[in-house]
């Protein structure tokens, strides 16, 4: 059965985790001491301190202002637009810009990090770019740290969509624009009648995409801020990790781990819906 | 004379006027997007080779290799590479391997039980499994697998896995079935038939699986970063922290010449991955369907 190798690594190393995720969020373990190797049950104690806890909210919000600003708007948006752009541009600049783009994405993500980081630093590029033209610069990644995390993963993240937008207008048969032309539609009337509403499925598909990866960034916020300045900048996969690993509450980093499946399982669900209705109307 | 010239018949051009412009506009704009994302990587190129570098951007007062030469060296520089290259290698090796006997029987045969894997799949691409390293951790604890090099590539192998089956699943449906029936009816097993015809046939498809699950192995850090805590174990990812001295000293110099001896890799292989399918976005296209 070739099926069966397959499936044995998903069940311990994939179903394994998220059945622990939820088994362990309900026990009391910890990273050192007693608990750590003989954990008690507490049921539902790690939900009830979640709920309780003022930096839920905070960090479920920061998730969502940093999955919303950073992918669905930055990276889906400015992917589109430089995918669009290259479709009319000159073809040596289009394939030197996709290079650059592409540059930051492949990058490994910790140096991907430092390079965001140093950018955004007290006496890094961005401030000294500042300085040029007489503008005094700021302690960014302290004084308004979501904002540069959020920039740092448009950067890091928009080659994605990008490549995914160049792949789809290419299928745009030419004749649907050059006919709304003739009509006498101009450029924009073009783009927001016939171009975007040929690419919804494409557009869902990767709203989807890129929101899910954007859930899961920890590295990047990692390096840049560590959460900080206090929880400022904690999305909640940096949330449960300092709970877990700076504070020792293992149940306690697995109760939120918890609740990120959850929302990634959500989002799943829907996007298999999404692509199945597809599926269906071709 | 300058009256002549501009009464001089302009040049027929086939592109209207109206699109030279917003070719113009789309040119420019594309201009501005290289010099934004290409800005961040500055300081990398010219503190790689600043032996005096701090987080500034400047240019060096003489190009010196010397951080090349502090950070080549086996404990810093080699060692952490070849683990890098350990992991990588196994992962993608591995999951490529699996995908393939996977993907053969669901890409063959229709069954409900396929579907289900099939939605099973796709569910496991979605999941933000990378997100949920801290019970990770304390399941790698009971199994006893913490610090393992083996435990860590089959974690990777996992979360690369249902990506890699989707994409080993199409790339195979493109392979015409009718070549094996000839082959089966010569007697030969499915798996003879898939090692003899069908794996040969997806070869390209095979190499971009392979390159894009090392890349993200490659790339990772958080995996390892939880999940191995010797130092003799750390890949480039991890081991990039030894350059954070202790009371805050960085060697910023240090940091971008391994910065880029660790990007190198990746940069090559893209270029190599996307030369193999002909430029375009195979792994975009994959995700589409």
């Amino acid at each position: 059965m070739p099926l069966l190798p397959a499936l044995l690594l998903l069940a311990v190393f994939l179903l394994g985790p998220i059945v622990w995720s939820i088994v362990g969020s309900l026990t009391n373990a910890t990273l050192t001491g007693a608990s750590a190797t003989s954990p008690d049950w507490v049921g539902l104690a790690n939900y009830e301190r979640l709920l309780a806890d003022p930096d839920f909210p905070l960090s479920l919000w920061l998730t969502v202002v940093f999955t919303v600003l950073s992918a669905v708007v930055g990276q889906n948006v400015l992917g589109f637009l430089v995918a669009f752009a290259m479709t009319r541009a000159d073809r040596r600049v289009a394939t030197i810009a996709s290079g650059a783009v592409i540059g930051a994405w492949v990058l490994p993500e910790i140096v991907a990090a430092f390079v965001a980081y140093a950018f955004f630093s007290r006496d890094g590029t961005l401030n000294q770019l500042l300085a040029v033209i007489g503008l005094e610069g700021d302690n960014w990644l302290f004084t308004v740290p979501m904002l540069t995390i959020v920039l740092a993963n448009v950067w890091r993240g928009t080659a994605f969509s990008m490549l995914v937008y160049r792949a789809a207008l290419s299928e745009v048969p030419p004749e649907l624009t050059e006919a709304a032309q003739i009509d006498g539609a101009n450029g924009w009337q073009r783009l927001v009648r016939v171009t975007v509403p040929l690419l919804r499925g494409t557009i869902a598909t990767n709203l989807m995409l890129v929101t899910l990866q954007t859930l899961s960034v920890f590295t990047l916020i990692y390096v840049m801020t560590a959460g900080g300045p206090g929880n400022a900048s904690a999305t909640l996969p940096v949330y449960a990790y300092q709970e877990a690993f700076r504070f020792g509450s293992i149940a306690f980093g697995t109760a939120i781990a918890t609740v990120m499946l959850v929302i990634g399982a959500v989002f799943s669900i829907v996007y298999i819906r999404i692509l199945n209705r597809a599926e269906a109307d071709r | 004379m300058t009256a002549a010239v501009a009464r001089a018949p302009r040049p027929v051009s086939v592109a209207s006027p109206r699109r030279s412009v917003s070719r113009g506009l789309s040119t420019a704009a594309l201009v501005l997007v290289t010099a934004a994302f290409l800005l961040p990587l500055a300081w990398l190129l010219l503190a790689a080779f600043d032996a005096r570098a701090t987080y500034e951007t400047r240019l060096p007062q003489e190009l010196s290799l010397d951080n090349f030469a502090a950070v080549l060296t086996p404990q810093t520089t080699f060692v952490p590479l070849g683990n890098s290259l350990l992991l990588s290698t196994a992962t993608a090796a591995i999951t490529v391997l699996v995908a393939l006997l996977a993907a053969y029987p669901l890409s063959r045969y229709r069954s409900r039980f396929h579907r289900g894997v099939m939605y099973g799949v796709l569910f496991g691409t979605c999941l933000p499994i990378t997100a949920i390293m801290v019970p990770v951790y304390s399941l790698f604890v009971v199994l006893d697998l913490l610090d393992s090099m083996p435990g860590t590539i089959l974690f990777l192998v996992a979360s690369s896995l249902p990506m890699a089956v989707f994409m080993t699943k199409s790339f195979m449906d493109a392979v015409p079935v009718t070549l094996e029936e000839a082959a089966w009816i010569d007697g030969a097993s499915a798996m003879r038939a898939l090692r003899m015809i069908v794996v040969p046939l997806m070869r390209p498809g095979i190499a971009v699986v392979f390159v894009f699950v090392f890349l993200q192995a490659w790339g990772n850090f958080f995996v390892p970063f939880v999940l191995l805590y010797s130092p003799s174990k750390q890949p480039a990812a991890t081991s990039i922290y030894t350059f954070f001295g202790q009371f805050g000293s960085i060697a910023y110099g240090q940091l971008a010449a391994f910065s880029l001896l660790y990007s190198l890799p990746v940069v090559i292989l893209y270029i190599l991955a996307s030369r193999l399918i002909g430029g375009s976005f195979a792994l975009a296209g994959s995700v589409k369907g």
